[in-house]
């Protein structure tokens, strides 16, 4: 269960999340939605201990993010993210991109690394690229590459910054199909995206974020086809 | 050896005899030079990652590679080399020219470094952090080979240089090549030949450093 407890963050002066409450259950699919700067991303980044916070708590499976004591490196290994640019590593395989991490953050053999990259790369649908180099692939791909590379630590949650935002159109279908999958094997996920119809259509519930406060958080069809609130409204009239 | 042999045959013509002295004298220059490269190119990644990281280093470190890297080596090299003997430990001119080459170096590299560091976008670096890596991790296995694709044009160009500027170790009295070619000339009066084929020994030396980067460049080539 990841819980945020009236968290606020700033950067310097500017005020970017002003007491947001949110809980998100083990298997639940949470989107947020938002305009741009309303602190969508840097929620996310807050929960991996990316950013500090300034006020509240944030706490995942009982462990509290930002406690002074919390070993970040451990508590990352459960939350897997994949970001709006795909950050694939140039200098490694598609299979070492995937298998590092499990090899040197898990201590896995470079066997067993290999068998967990490859079951994952299999799962986005990138089985046959294993000995390819990223820069030799597409968005798309190298954004599914982005999600089995974070899939491969076996995380228990994952989040998902706006990662089609940076695709060509016709390469948004084959990522999103990615997300449908994990939704579908139950993986407990908070996705910040720009496509409305795909958070209604996989999600659980929806927040929508206005200038750092959760304006209207409801399941996700209730949401979309009947806001309550009125910048709700005028948020999706402009983006529907 | 061969330097009481010249002193015998005053004033005669360039031989093949003196090439083992020249090989000789290649051979230390080889030897400063590697030296200096790679404890300086190890240091200056200390450096330039000390630069990349904290801006107190930026500040005072900064400076003092500044200094390092403008004040022209032969003017290092004497102050350092006379400046020893003042406090009671005078060194040998090939440590002096040591000590100074591989601090030149790692100014120069430092610069390079970090340049090599700043070339790994941050993004890239919050994947690998947010995959578990710590920060050393990240550093090892995602930063560091990034960014030693990305400098090493320049980290070459200045391996280069330093090899040629060890040259100028010669003013302490240390035999590399320009030293023996001094040597010879002075005995020979036959600066041309000579210099010529000091010329091809530099570039015997340098020639495979050129091959070898760009070798890896090639194979570093992300496809
Ligand atoms: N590292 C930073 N330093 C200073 N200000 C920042 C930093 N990161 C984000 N901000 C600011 O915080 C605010 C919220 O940014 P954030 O990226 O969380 O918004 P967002 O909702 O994700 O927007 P978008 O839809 O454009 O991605 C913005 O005003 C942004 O300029
Ligand atoms: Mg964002």
């Amino acid at each position: 269960m990841i819980e945020l407890k009236n968290v606020d963050k700033s950067f310097d002066q500017l005020k970017v999340l002003k007491g947001i409450d949110l809980t998100v259950q083990k298997g639940e699919v949470l989107s947020v939605i938002g305009a741009s700067g309303s602190g969508k991303s840097t929620m996310l980044y807050c929960i991996n201990a990316l950013e500090k916070i300034q006020g509240g708590n944030i706490i995942v499976d009982g462990v509290d993010v930002h406690a002074p004591s919390t070993n970040v490196n451990q508590l990352r290994q459960k939350i897997g993210m994949v970001f709006q640019q795909w950050n694939s590593f140039p200098h490694l395989s598609v299979l070492d991109n995937v298998a590092l991490a499990p090899r040197i953050v898990l201590g896995k053999t470079k066997r067993e690394a290999r068998e967990i990259a490859e079951k994952h790369l299999k799962h986005v649908g990138l089985g046959d690229k294993l000995d390819t180099y990223p820069t030799r692939m597409s968005g798309g791909q190298q954004q599914r590459l982005a999600i089995a590379r974070a899939l491969a630590m076996e995380p228990g949650y994952m989040l998902f910054d706006e990662v089609t935002s940076a695709l060509d159109p016709e390469l948004v279908g084959e990522v999103l199909d990615t997300l449908r999958l994990l939704r579908e094997d139950g993986m407990t996920m908070i996705v910040v995206t720009h496509e409305i119809n795909f958070a209604r259509d996989v999600s659980d519930r929806i927040a929508f974020f206005h200038q750092g406060v959760i304006e209207e958080l409801a399941p996700a069809k209730a949401l979309v086809n009947n806001p309550q609130r009125t910048r709700t409204q005028q948020f999706l009239s402009k983006v529907l | 050896m061969s330097e009481t042999a010249s002193t015998i045959q005053f004033f005669t013509g360039f031989s093949l005899n003196d090439l083992p002295f020249l090989a000789e004298a290649a051979g230390n220059t080889l030897l400063i030079s590697v030296i200096s490269i790679s404890i300086g190119s190890v240091f200056g990644c200390l450096f330039g990652w000390a630069l990349y990281a904290s801006k107190y280093a930026r500040i005072f470190l900064g400076s003092i590679l500044d200094v390092f890297r403008s004040v022209p080596l032969i003017i290092q090299l004497l102050l350092f080399f006379n400046f020893f003997p003042i406090l009671g430990f005078p060194l040998e001119p090939f440590a002096a020219g040591c000590i100074v080459l591989i601090v030149y170096t790692s100014a120069l590299v430092a610069q390079v470094a970090r340049g090599g560091i700043e070339a790994v976008p941050e993004p890239m670096r919050r994947a690998s952090r947010s995959l578990g890596m710590s920060y050393f991790q990240d550093m090892r296995y995602v930063v560091w080979p990034i960014g030693a694709r990305a400098m090493l044009p320049a980290w070459t160009g200045v391996a280069l240089g330093v090899l040629k500027d060890s040259a100028l170790v010669s003013v302490l009295g240390y035999l590399e090549l320009l030293r023996a070619s001094q040597i010879l000339i002075t005995r020979t009066q036959e600066p041309f030949i000579i210099l010529a084929i000091v010329g091809a020994f530099y570039f015997a030396l340098s020639y495979p450093i050129g091959k070898l980067t760009a070798k890896l460049e090639q194979r570093w080539q992300y496809d």
